[in-house]
């Protein structure tokens, strides 16, 4: 086991020792969630010819718990490590940056990729099981878990509080996943507010999910991918910047 | 002092947080095998000096090498010859004893370490609470569980910051213990610590920091000779002592008589002169001078 594996083993074991809150609780709320709007809308509302409701909403949910389960497990255990002090039993031993992102990335992805299968898997009871793009569906889970770790990757390392990290949870990251398309098609959106979702990231992650599993989308998916890759890249490259220069970490 | 690698070398290191200057220009070499002190006033800078040589903090300027590595450069070699006991209490309340130090001989590489795991929790008498959440562990527990995560890779340099603030008369007395072995067994070991007396029967030499600078760097004997006040303290029967020496015996609240001597003959002439005169003794104590007075001497001096 070399210093990147420990690293990776240990970010897992931290989430799954605390499963409930970790794996559970998603998808309980993704399940409500469903319950809810399918309820209320099913009926009233067909974004899509010949996709009922439910199954327009299933992929947005199971996208939206990744995206927020994998934000959730690298800031927060970062942010715990820190305000604990615990941080320098993995700063003083011979781990590298990339190392040291390798491994909060993985486990975060990993744990994204959990919530969002058992969100699938509850949603079947609702939904009819259909996939006409798994490829589309791997690549979009990976690169949208992906994504998301890195950024809870830099939301760990800058927040100093607890506070600063429900700031960033509540004021971007929820926006951003609530304002995507989980819940309705842009084009349902007045000119202006559609204008904004096309520069919002998770919109093409959302969009391009969804293509994966009813066959139709609002923008073109391999447009998406290209968003989501690019995305990827600059958050990444940006997070190995932070980490190799020791911001906040090595003073 | 031999021409081998020192195990620890710094060489002019300086360092700023925004307004104080934590580190101005301090050069240091610490032999292997070496059981090393580094005291100083809080804010004197010996924390953030051993920050720098475990890769915590980066320097402004200066370089620092363990066991000839220097801590950026080579940082991995460097950090796999270095244990570091930090100086508060933290631990990871996700995991148990043993869970903890395994995860941390993982980071450095090492796969099958149990043996030794055992080995060290046996020692520190952590073996009883290896399934037990750090979370539940006594303060002095989970100050020997650090103890412990610090010497999962057998680093040759070993780095105490303050191990002993707060601890317990037991456990201070068996880290010493244990620690003392590990420097006989070779080990180097770098200690920060607030309890001079420690310092005094541990370290065969000492450094004094203050406002980030070396004032003082010697053997524990030489440091402890650079003061000669001796402390005598008297009972006499009578009051009247002899009119010479009613400039240097200072009577106390207690009726006790204190004189402040450098050489053992001042005291002999004393005695003679109170025979002389019909005083008899009564009662006597000697103070030789010790660590804390040179600390407290340098740090008024410089």
């Amino acid at each position: 086991m070399n210093g990147f594996l420990a690293l990776f083993y240990k970010e897992l074991l931290r989430f799954w020792k605390v499963v409930v809150q970790t794996v559970v609780a998603p998808v309980v709320t993704a399940l409500l969630y469903l319950l809810i709007f399918s309820h209320v809308l099913e009926a009233h509302v067909e974004v899509y010819p010949g996709v009922s409701y439910t199954s327009f909403l299933v992929p947005g949910l199971v996208m939206m718990s990744m995206l927020q389960n994998a934000f959730s497990n690298s800031s927060s255990s970062l942010i715990q490590s820190k305000m604990q002090g615990n941080i320098v039993f993995v700063l003083l031993p011979p781990l590298s940056y990339l190392e040291f992102f390798l491994a909060y990335l993985g486990a975060a992805i990993l744990r994204g990729l959990i919530v969002g299968l058992g969100v699938w898997v509850v949603t079947l009871w609702y939904a009819p099981f259909q996939l006409p793009h798994p490829v589309w569906l791997l690549a979009y889970a990976l690169l949208a878990c992906a994504i998301m770790a890195a950024v809870g990757i830099v939301a760990g390392i800058w927040a100093e509080k607890y506070d600063q990290l429900a700031a960033f949870q509540n004021f971007l990251i929820l926006p951003l996943t609530f304002l995507s398309g989980v819940f309705y098609s842009i084009h349902s959106l007045p000119p202006f507010w559609q204008a904004v979702s096309r520069v919002n990231p998770v919109f093409y992650l959302i969009d391009g999910f969804r293509y994966a599993f009813v066959g139709q989308s609002d923008t073109d998916p391999g447009l998406g991918l290209l968003v989501a890759g690019a995305c990827f890249v600059a958050i990444s490259a940006l997070t190995l910047m932070l980490l190799k220069s020791g911001y906040k970490l090595r003073h | 002092m031999s021409q081998a690698t020192p195990a620890i070398h710094v060489d002019d290191l300086r360092k700023r947080f925004r307004t104080t200057q934590a580190l101005d220009g301090v050069s240091l070499d610490i032999q292997p095998g070496e059981f090393f002190g580094l005291l100083g006033p809080n804010g004197a800078g010996k924390t953030t000096l051993i920050s720098i040589l475990a890769g915590l903090t980066r320097a402004d300027s200066g370089q620092a090498a363990i066991m000839g590595h220097d801590v950026v450069r080579d940082y991995r070699q460097a950090r796999r010859a270095l244990g570091v006991v930090p100086q508060e209490l933290v631990y990871d309340p996700f995991f148990n004893v043993r869970e903890t130090l395994r995860i941390q001989s993982g980071y450095f590489g090492l796969k099958h370490n149990d043996g030794w795991i055992d080995e060290i929790m046996h020692h520190l008498d952590l073996a009883q609470h290896a399934d037990k959440n750090t979370q539940s562990l006594s303060g002095g527990m989970k100050r020997r569980l650090l103890v412990a995560q610090a010497l999962v890779h057998k680093p040759p340099v070993i780095v105490l910051d303050e191990p002993t603030a707060g601890v317990d008369v037991d456990l201070r007395r068996s880290l010493w213990e244990f620690i003392s072995r590990l420097n006989r067994e070779g080990h180097t070991i770098l200690l920060t610590t607030h309890y001079l007396e420690e310092a005094e029967a541990l370290c065969g030499r000492i450094a004094m920091l203050k406002s980030g600078r070396v004032v003082a760097c010697d053997t524990t004997r030489n440091l402890l000779q650079l003061t000669n006040e001796h402390c005598a303290q008297l009972r006499l029967d009578r009051d009247d002592v002899p009119v010479v020496w009613q400039d240097r015996l200072l009577r106390d609240a207690e009726g006790s008589w204190r004189i402040n001597f450098s050489e053992y003959l001042e005291l002999e002439t004393l005695l003679a002169d109170l025979r002389g005169a019909g005083v008899r003794v009564t009662e006597m104590h000697l103070q030789e001078p010790d660590l804390e007075d040179v600390f407290t001497d340098i740090m008024k001096r410089t």
